[in-house]
């Protein structure tokens, strides 16, 4: 029995959060701070004629206004490098730092003021005045795409940054030997990440001038290292990035951005420290979104419902530029068949740019779209053939006689595509047990009676968490006794210090609070990858768990000499290394770091090497596939097409929990975005290319009075993919939650033979919908029951 | 810009300083007192991060103006624990029922709460949601929020029959 993981312990972040003592970006302050403001695009695609800075660097506190010109002395080019990308090669659709000869979205970057304050550095961006010369826009992947369509940026030839195929299995003899054909084309819009916090860089010009830290609210901080270091071509000993407290990930502090560009160089030109805070405006107009994705698709079942194939499109909107090589469609397409058996499947991806803000992940990172894309062709499986929707996937999920299971496809490392574990079928069974699945036609009757239009629904969901090939954990002891753990993870509000030191904790014999986490900071792990796909508990909770095993081995291997007792007779408790069953004999972790720490001249004990830590890299190819199943419980109120959420019941199985309390809560959030993608967040584009919605008072985000309370369920199957036995939680509450959340409206609306093809339903759509159900029953002469 | 010169007390401390006239309440605190507790979400008043307590009625300090608190008695995140460090009910139910996760929406959420727990000292779980419906936080699926403030009216109660 664990001692420390594995238990609900509290997190070692919140004291200094709830005492308002946090140090986000905003919240570090340095002497002679200058601001800056940017210079952004008010039109989505133009060719820039002249860019007019007179008046603005005239204002008051106004220090200097630049442009691309006027930062190139410090950059080694203009055009942004690709992030998280095994090259960091730029190429022809990396954004610019800044942009001198065209704009391709709304929110691009033209030029920064830096000025003694912002308020300052606003009112001179406002006199900036920018002469375009307006070009044809794109904003429908689906228009974009076609031949002779016009370019989202003239340096391209097609608005297709490329296309790919993902298939396997005999697809044409699938379809030939189908008993039923079913299609369906469905839509699901992009929404955005919002972190509570937005995008931040500091920048500071240390004594000398010639070298820098950067503070960055982002989740890479590695990355920006990385790529700052090459683009100032500055020595790797002259600069540090640093992730304070970030508010929030959720996918767009994946990127690399202009602005962490920009700022960097500016300070290097003008020898000063500049601070540039993100405002929600800008969020909207310039930090990354996701999830435009068109899916045509046609399924092939035998009699009973069982899936033959599976074939169709999938048109992926990139928006204007790819800060980062384009994983989301090859995701989407290669997880659709998610936990079910699929014999054949072919799926033609086609990556389109339009003139919108940039796409990369938001938590989910293409998997919501799969999941939403093959549980509603489930549903319309079930609908067409009579059967019940649970039924028709139970009959086409993959079995735990048949784990682990291959499915003919190849993740982006290159390794097979290989479901390590878990129990599919009696995930489901227990989920719908717990939701009173099989008795809700009868309270569904019972409440039509009243004129009550309820529905249920459910989806399945696996994902592929721990996504390699490392991450960096180093644990030390130092000669005070104090343990650190460092580790090129990035914190951004999930607990991950908390989890680390538990898992350190536990084979140092001491407690979590009794460790200090140092995550993302280049200055104490050279080695990093940073927050994505689900990854940072598997990948540097393993190197963490090697790393303590290793430093507890230590300890002991070097006490036994010090204290001339048998290893086998010594165990680690209260940050003591003790002599079993003699609690009175041992020696402190200290004294044995001051003792590892070396004296100049001064005998070492024999086969042990100098210090009290360990540094691991732990190395993964595979991912740990975590499964889920979601059923909620709707009603509608069809005059306006508002949806309740009555019940919403969540079933996980993520592996070996290392601290439940966490796990529900990014569960939680998890399933809370999910919701928000299915009824609430719209990012409004006019066909101009205008964002309609750049307040929260237009997209919305849910709110406390919207959401139910939710029962969750774990499984706990160890995964054999990693020594800890986890599986990561991150993204997995959102990724069924919307296909789950349509299924039920569906359902709510079988009197109107309503089918849904699209997320998010805002009561507007789902109005309309209700209507063209009962026109289209009205001319069948069909009665409405 | 002009300045204006303003007194007021922040946590039970006086202060008296000059702000220009258009420096939002929210700027004020934190950059001009290092009161960095309070948080700015959106600057446009709906996510209510940057929620204080003016004259104990909570405010959005993002669209308030510093000059306008002249002569007031404000509150923040900062002034919540007691005077020994101890944390106050509302901060230990939030840790104890994981009600936060980054930390960023949180001074608002519990400064929005402590004018609530102020006001209905036994409030229903609706009665939370309704109170911190003008929130927003995009970790916790607010459930836990809501035990964390059950979990506070419940003590605070006790502290008050005691």
């Amino acid at each position: 029995m664990s001692r420390v993981v594995g238990h609900p312990k509290h997190r070692i972040e919140d004291p200094a959060l709830l005492r308002g003592n946090g140090r986000f970006v905003d919240d570090i302050a340095l002497p002679d701070l200058l601001h800056v403001a940017f210079v952004r695009s008010t039109v989505a695609h133009a060719r820039i004629i002249g860019v007019d800075v007179e008046i603005a660097k005239d204002m008051p506190g106004v220090h200097a206004v630049m442009q691309a010109k006027d930062l190139k002395p410090a950059l080694m080019s203009l055009r942004m490098p690709l992030g998280a990308s095994p090259s960091s090669a730029q190429n022809s659709s990396t954004p610019f730092v800044l942009s001198d000869k065209e704009v391709a979205y709304v929110g691009e970057p033209i030029a920064m003021v830096v000025a003694h304050s912002r308020y300052e550095a606003e009112d001179a961006v406002a006199a900036v005045i920018v002469d375009y010369d307006t070009l044809p826009v794109v904003t429908d992947a689906r228009v974009g795409a076609v031949v002779g369509a016009p370019v989202v940026r003239t340096e391209l030839a097609s608005n297709v940054l490329n296309k790919l195929k993902v298939e396997f299995g005999d697809i044409e003899a699938a379809f030939s030997d189908a008993a039923h054909v079913f299609h369906d084309d469905l839509l699901q819009h992009r929404g955005c990440g919002h972190p509570m916090e937005g995008r931040g860089v500091l920048v500071e010009v240390r004594p000398g001038g010639n070298s820098l830290c950067v503070w960055s609210s982002t989740q890479m901080p590695h990355d920006l290292f990385h790529a700052l270091s090459a683009m100032l071509d500055l020595d790797e000993n002259r600069l540090r990035v640093i992730t304070p407290d970030v508010g929030g990930g959720f996918g767009p502090k994946y990127c690399l951005y202009p602005e962490e560009f920009a700022l960097p160089a500016a300070a290097t030109i003008l020898g000063r420290n500049l601070k540039w805070i993100e405002d929600r405006r800008e969020n909207f107009l310039a930090a990354i979104q996701e999830r435009d994705q068109y899916w045509s698709l046609d399924v092939a079942t035998d009699a009973d419902g069982r899936v033959l194939g599976m074939k169709g499109s999938l048109i992926h909107d990139q928006g204007a530029y790819a800060p980062k090589p384009v994983n989301l469609p090859y995701n989407s397409a290669t997880a659709a068949t998610g936990p079910y058996i699929v014999p054949a499947y072919s799926v033609d991806v086609s990556i389109v740019h339009t003139n919108k803000v940039p796409v990369s992940s938001v938590r989910g990172a293409g998997y919501p779209q799969a999941a939403f894309a093959m549980e509603r062709m489930m549903d319309l499986i079930a609908t067409e053939l009579g059967i019940d929707r649970a039924e028709v996937r139970a009959r086409n999920l993959i079995p735990p006689s048949k784990m682990p299971y291959t499915k003919p496809l190849k993740a982006r490392s290159g390794a097979a595509m290989v479901y390590d574990s878990g129990d599919y079928p009696a995930s489901q069974a227990e989920a719908l047990a717990a939701a009173g699945w099989t008795d809700f036609p009868q309270r569904q009757a019972a409440a039509l009676a009243e004129g009550r239009h309820i529905g249920i629904g459910m989806a399945n969901a696996v994902k592929g968490t721990g996504r390699g090939p490392f991450e960096s954990g180093t644990v030390r002891i130092a000669p005070s006794g104090r343990v650190s753990v460092f580790t090129g993870a990035t914190a951004m509000g999930q607990g991950l210090a908390t989890a680390l030191a538990q898992i350190c904790a536990e084979e140092l014999g001491i407690e979590a609070e009794q460790v200090t986490v140092i995550a993302g900071d280049t200055a104490f792990s050279p080695l990093g990858l940073g927050g994505f796909a689900s990854r940072q508990l598997v990948t540097a909770g393993s190197s963490v768990h090697i790393a303590s095993k290793a430093v507890a081995a230590k300890a002991i291997k070097a006490a036994s000499h010090m204290l001339d007792v048998p290893e086998e007779e010594l165990e680690l408790s209260g940050g003591h290394v003790r002599v079993k069953g003699n609690s009175n004999r041992g020696m402190s972790l200290a004294e044995v770091a001051t003792r590892l720490r070396g004296a100049p001249g001064y005998a070492f004990p024999a086969d042990v090497d100098p210090g009290l830590e360990s540094s691991i890299q732990w190395k993964t190819d595979a991912l740990a596939y975590a499964n889920a199943c979601h059923v909620v419980e709707v009603e509608v109120d069809v005059e306006v097409g508002h949806v309740t959420i009555n019940r919403y019941v969540a079933l996980h199985d993520s592996g070996k929990l290392i601290n439940p309390m966490i796990v529900d809560g990014q569960i939680h959030g998890g399933i809370a975005h999910g919701i928000g993608n299915a009824l609430f967040e719209v990012m409004g584009y006019d066909e101009s290319g205008q964002p309609l919605t750049t307040t929260f008072a237009e997209y919305l985000l849910v709110t406390a009075t919207e959401l139910p309370r939710f029962e969750t369920i774990y499984l706990e199957t160890p995964s054999p993919m990693n020594p800890l036995g986890a599986k990561g939680v991150g993204e997995a509450g959102t990724i069924p939650a919307a296909a789950a959340i349509i299924s039920a409206v569906e359902d709510a609306l079988k009197p109107f033979a309503v089918r849904i093809s699209q997320t998010p339903i805002v009561p507007e759509t789902l109005f309309n919908l209700i209507q063209k159900g009962r026109a289209e029953m009205a001319a069948r002469g069909e009665a409405i029951s | 810009m002009s300045e204006r010169s303003i007194e007021l007390t922040v946590n039970g401390r006086s202060y008296s300083g000059t702000a220009d006239v258009r420096t939002t309440l929210a700027d004020f605190l934190r950059h001009g007192l290092g009161l960095t507790g309070t948080h700015l979400g959106c600057e446009h008043g709906v996510c209510g991060a940057c929620t204080i307590l003016v004259d104990g009625v909570s405010a959005r300090s993002c669209l308030m103006l510093a000059v306008q608190a002249e002569g007031s008695d404000v509150r923040t995140i900062e002034g919540l624990a007691e005077p020994n460090g101890d944390l106050h009910p509302l901060q230990t139910a939030f840790r104890d029922n994981h009600g936060l996760q980054c930390g960023f929406c949180t001074p608002g959420i519990l400064m929005t709460l402590m004018e609530l727990l102020d006001e209905q000292p036994d409030p229903t779980e609706a009665d939370v949601r309704d109170a911190i419906s003008g929130n927003i936080c995009r970790c916790t699926g607010y459930q836990s929020i809501v035990a964390a403030a059950m979990q506070a009216a419940a003590e605070l109660r006790k502290g008050r029959r005691a």
